[in-house]
């Protein structure tokens, strides 16, 4: 029986895809931004955040009207707790997308320190891990969920190759650190963006299975 | 939402008294048209109280005194040029218990109609079959529409006592406790018909059962001895209530 209740968690889900469409494309500008050197697009990601903290807040009370008016039990409650996680991880990925755009202005100051390879790789990385996890979210796709946990080693792997390669620049030629630093902030900040990916995921396999993978209890 | 639309019922400066006892005390509140308003409060509150002055069924109560006014589309309730039938046509009630007259499922519905003269002949049989599919009854029903009310399932009669109160077109539709009876299943189909319903009417609704006043209504009133304590939207009152006594009451450590 499709259910008022059903209606409106249909109505929160979609808004739920919505902002992590609004994040995803904040990943993405911020990164253009950064590669083709163009600040007015930097700055746009950073004004444009107050809509995704805007959707933050909305979609968390919208969640906590649906818990109080219908209780609701099982799946429906543990859909409507996820929720609220989820945004939050959306959220913080906005954030990160400005502080990449922050340091991309300062970075734009300067002339480029060297062409950028493995830092865009990244971004379409946890691009991807946060699209397909909102896809495993609207498909309930447990195994989709999964898969993109062990995608975050890859993001991990890429980050600290970023550092090391920086670290090179920054000893020989002290003249490069603020550059250095900053794109070494950058890869930090996508790094943690695929942690909010995997997160998701995390939290998408707990709704579809009822059971968690975080920090290893899988096999419990 | 539609906080453009004007109220419907306006209740202003109400006091009630059954004799010495004061059962309502002051109360103010607008109803919205086409949205669903619930009472809420412990027993003896007052709350069925309030709801029986909105089609004055308590003037059948030789004790009962009032002051204040109660407006319905801004005219006065209590106006003589306003008869009582003509109000209960507009306001209609539905009750506890369902409470379907000894015929059939068919005369039920079409007895307001005779009573009111609002319709005859073929138009009748109209009327029934409209207002059963409104009810979600009338598949279940149409093959024997001639047989006794009182056969069907409680669910089924309180659904038959919502067709029977539709079928002349009120207005307003007062719901005293409609679901009491009723299983949580038997609840739910309730509780889902009345959400269809608001498209067209304007509902209030008492009820003892604070969750289902959560799940059903757009607007809430909580009311303690005769005083309405808070009145807001439903979604605030059970997030973040004003008063100390509301939060209380919804969070169980009433008393």
């Amino acid at each position: 029986m499709e259910r008022r209740f059903d209606e409106e968690l249909k109505h929160l889900k979609e808004r739920l895809v919505g902002m992590a469409g609004m994040a995803e494309q904040s990943i993405g500008r911020a990164i253009k931004a950064l590669v083709d050197r163009q600040a007015a697009l930097a700055q746009a990601v950073i004004q444009d955040d107050v809509a995704i903290n805007q959707l933050e807040v909305e979609i968390e009370d919208t969640c906590l009207g649906l818990l109080a008016r219908y209780q609701p039990e099982a799946k429906d409650l543990r859909f409507i707790a996820m929720i609220f996680k989820i945004v939050n991880d959306l959220e913080r990925v906005g954030d990160q997308a400005v502080n990449v755009s922050e340091r991309t202005l300062d970075l734009l100051k300067e002339p480029l320190l060297k062409p950028l390879i493995d830092i865009p790789k990244m971004a379409v990385l946890a691009q991807q891990m946060l699209k397909d996890a909102l896809d495993a979210f609207v498909n309930q796709d447990a195994e989709l969920a999964r898969a993109i946990c062990r995608r975050d080693d890859e993001v991990d792997h890429l980050n600290d190759q970023v550092y090391h390669e920086l670290l090179v620049y920054m000893t020989q030629d002290p003249k490069t650190i603020t550059r250095a630093v900053d794109l070494i902030l950058i890869g930090r900040h996508l790094e943690r963006i695929a942690d909010h990916a995997t997160n998701i995921a995390e939290d998408v396999y707990y709704l579809v299975r009822g059971h968690t993978i975080k920090h290893r209890l899988a096999g419990e | 939402m539609k906080p453009t639309e004007a109220p419907k019922l306006i209740v202003q400066d109400l006091d009630l008294y059954y004799g010495d006892f004061q059962a309502l005390k002051r109360i103010q509140m607008s109803i919205v048209s086409r949205q669903i308003t619930a009472l809420i409060g412990p027993s003896g509150c007052g709350k069925s109280t309030l709801l029986r002055c909105f089609n004055r069924m308590n003037d059948l109560i030789e004790s009962v005194q009032m002051r204040g006014r109660i407006l319905l589309d801004g005219q006065d309730i209590a106006d003589p040029s306003l008869p009582l039938v003509t109000l209960r046509k507009r306001v209609g009630m539905v009750f506890q218990r369902p409470n379907p007259f000894p015929l059939s499922a068919f005369e039920n519905i079409a007895f307001g109609l005779h009573l009111h003269a609002l319709a005859a002949g073929r138009r009748i049989h109209a009327i029934v079959e409209q207002s059963l599919q409104a009810v979600g009854l009338w598949d279940r029903l149409k093959d024997r529409l001639h047989q006794p009310a009182l056969r069907l399932s409680l669910e089924e009669q309180q659904r038959l006592c919502i067709a029977r109160a539709m079928a002349i077109k009120p207005e307003v539709i007062l719901l005293d406790e409609p679901c009491s009876t009723l299983d949580p299943i038997a609840t739910g189909k309730i509780e889902e018909l009345l959400y269809a319903l608001k498209e067209h009417y304007t509902i209030v609704i008492v009820t003892h059962n604070m969750q289902q006043a959560a799940r059903v209504s757009d607007t809430a009133g909580f009311l303690l001895l005769g005083e309405l304590v808070e009145f807001g939207p439903t979604n605030r009152l059970f997030t973040n209530p004003r008063d100390p006594k509301t939060e209380a009451y919804i969070t169980g450590r009433f008393g």
